[in-house]
């Protein structure tokens, strides 16, 4: 495992080795992380802009830009890349790999080389899945689930595209195995399990669930391709299989990796909240296991996406009873942030609106999670709108929030620069309105009966349907706000090595950018993660400048 | 880390008569597979394949040389896929 090295000159790890090459054979993490990053984004615009052509083809009843055929393609697409590309190892694979040692105050990862080899598997599945455009009869048309016997029978590129996600799911693992090793392994002396951030947590509770789940989903699509290719009669009923098994498989993994999207997410807003407000986190402990408990109840809600499917009477009832149980865990996070926020010293800042918005949301995500969790009232709104609405509240209101949020906290121990601050927060502003203006109508249109995927609809659900595309308008001029002001900030006023003043090891014992092994000399770690008393003080005495 | 291979090997002898084992719990798993034996058809293929998990795990995998940590990650881990299945026939069972 790497150590740290003797003392030495400081040189940011952007200057520590120049040229093209040297990102792509790189062992460090911070690295990994920005080779992350910028794939990640460019999958991600790829898919919101996907979003936008489906959002485009409902603005009015009836055909307008789409045919059925690719709108379906494109919402298969949209869902493979922003579920398996942006929101599965965004906040992970970014984050997770450039704070993560500095966080617990380790030079790298366990297993630096085993990194990269995740980037090079998560890029392969990434272009895997893009290249399901170029040939045959084109993308997938299933929906991200894959269903069978669908996905066995469609004559598109079904085979390429689930293999695309075996190769992501290689990735996630490799990620999670990494994370594990290097928190059981390379903590800081004196930084026990419970003096270790909240975000380290939550990328724990995370990779535990990546490394035992997904192989679960692996083994499920090759089975697909198995029965695509050799006709086995796994899951189609025309040949013995059955197809409720295939959904069981299927969601005993993404059940859970909803999870692996939602916990980081909290993880970041629990790691941004006491740096904005100046006071410990209220009940580290509590955060602490509410993490664990959701990953390990995660495990056993699946079969709450399949009550309509034709389960048994006493399985969907276990089932709705379990997912019940799961959230009161995220409950009490949502409880714990808040009190965090009373009598504290709030300062609002770009990182803090984005968090503040991912409570907002995640908890409107949550609540209607409960309506589609409970048999009676699921049965109505299965498949329609209201699903899609919830969904997006959850992973994009949340989960995406938070990875904006993330984005820029860390940007300036990133780059070393700070991006406009105005610009920042009125981008934010756009975003959340647009985001609100797309989704929200979505539950309204699910409450009155509009089925998902499908181009078309009746025309008494056109004015929801207008005000939804309206706001991804909104939504679409937000993010482009935040990505020019972004982009800009690289050339913005040069930023202190912990402008927003944070206690954590990653702010207070690194230079910003850091240096190749992040520390001058291992930390020595005496006081909790969130401990603000005096903390002016202990900044004056630890902040590198 | 320490080294400890020195302390790990194993003869090919007593590796290729696990193997062995395992070839035959694969015969006897396709000789039951042409019996009904109702509800308990798939414990049977289960409880088979549970000890070929144990021998390869305990032998290959060289968990009988590894510290109890481990070995409770591993248990931990072999629970967790047991209560993940019998949530599962919850479904099958009372269908």
């Amino acid at each position: 495992m790497t150590a740290i090295p003797q003392t030495r000159p400081y040189v940011n790890f952007f200057d520590e080795k120049r040229g093209f090459m040297s990102w792509l054979v790189t062992e460090d993490h911070k690295r990994i992380a920005l080779l992350y990053f910028y794939a990640v984004m460019g999958f991600f615009i790829v898919a919101f802009v996907l979003g936008l052509t489906m959002r485009l083809e409902l603005i009015a009843p009836g055909a307008t830009i789409l045919d059925p055929q690719t709108y379906n393609e494109i919402f298969t697409l949209h869902g493979v890349i922003m579920i398996f590309l942006f929101i599965i190892p965004g906040i992970p694979a970014i984050f997770g790999n450039f704070a993560l040692p500095m966080l617990i105050g380790a030079p790298d990862v366990a297993f630096p080389k085993l990194n990269l080899i995740s980037w090079y598997l998560y890029v392969l599945g990434g272009l895997m899945a893009l290249s399901t455009l170029l040939y045959g009869d084109g993308p997938a048309d299933t929906g991200w689930t894959f269903y069978a016997p669908y996905s066995v029978k469609t004559g598109t590129n079904v085979t390429v595209a689930v293999l695309a996600a075996f190769v992501l799911g290689f990735s996630s693992i490799l990620t999670g195995l990494n994370f594990i090793v290097t928190m059981h392994q390379m903590r800081a002396p004196g930084m026990t399990w419970f003096k270790m951030p909240l975000f380290p947590w939550a990328l724990y509770a995370t990779a535990w669930i990546q490394v035992l789940a997904t192989p679960i989903i692996g083994i499920t699509l090759l089975m697909i391709v198995a029965e695509r290719t050799l006709g086995i009669g796994l899951f189609d009923p025309a040949l013995g299989g059955d197809p409720v098994l295939y959904q069981h498989l299927f969601w005993i993994y993404s059940h859970p990796a909803v999870y692996i999207m939602a916990l980081p997410a909290m993880g970041i807003v629990s790691e941004t909240i006491p740096v904005f407000v100046k006071k410990s986190i209220f009940g580290y402990k509590v955060i602490v296991y509410s993490s664990l408990a959701i990953a390990f109840i995660g495990y056993f809600v699946w079969g709450h996406h399949m009550f309509t499917s034709g389960m048994s009477g006493p399985a969907r009832v276990i089932f709705s009873v379990l997912t019940f149980l799961v959230a009161i865990p995220s409950a009490i996070k949502v409880f714990n942030w808040i009190a965090t926020l009373y009598k504290g010293s709030i300062d609002i800042k770009p990182p803090l609106l984005y968090s503040l918005a991912f409570i907002f949301q995640f908890a409107i995500g949550g609540l209607t999670g409960l309506v589609v969790g409970a048999l009676a009232t699921d049965i109505h709104v299965h498949d329609t709108y209201f699903v899609v609405g919830h969904f997006h509240y959850v992973m994009f209101g949340g989960t995406g929030f938070a990875f904006f949020g993330a984005l820029h906290y860390y940007y300036p121990k990133i780059w070393g620069r700070m991006y406009n601050l105005k610009w920042a927060n009125i981008a934010f502003a756009i975003f959340f309105i647009g985001f609100n203006l797309v989704y929200f109508p979505m539950l309204v249109l699910g409450m009155m009966g509009m089925p998902r995927r499908y181009y078309d609809y009746l025309p008494e659900f056109t004015l929801p349907n207008l005000i939804s595309t309206i706001g991804s308008w909104v939504l679409a001029i937000g993010l482009i706000i935040m990505i020019v002001n972004l982009i800009r900030g690289r050339k913005g006023p040069k930023a202190s090595t912990n402008p927003w003043g944070s206690v954590t090891l990653d702010w207070t014992h690194t230079q910003s950018p850091p240096s190749l092994y992040n520390f001058d000399e291992t930390p020595q770690v005496e006081r909790g993660p969130y401990d603000y008393r005096n903390y002016e003080q202990y900044l004056q005495e630890h902040n590198k400048n | 880390m320490t080294d400890t291979h020195d302390t790990h090997i194993t003869g090919y002898r007593f590796s290729i008569l696990i193997w062995v084992d395992l070839l035959i719990l694969t015969l006897l798993t396709i000789e039951v597979a042409q019996f009904d034996f109702q509800a308990l058809t798939v414990i049977v293929a289960l409880l088979i394949a549970t000890i070929k998990s144990f021998l390869v795990g305990k032998h290959f995998m060289h968990l009988k040389f590894e510290n109890r940590f481990l070995k409770a990650v591993v248990i931990g881990v072999g629970a967790l896929f047991l209560a993940v299945l019998i949530v599962l026939f919850s479904d099958y069972l009372f269908y």
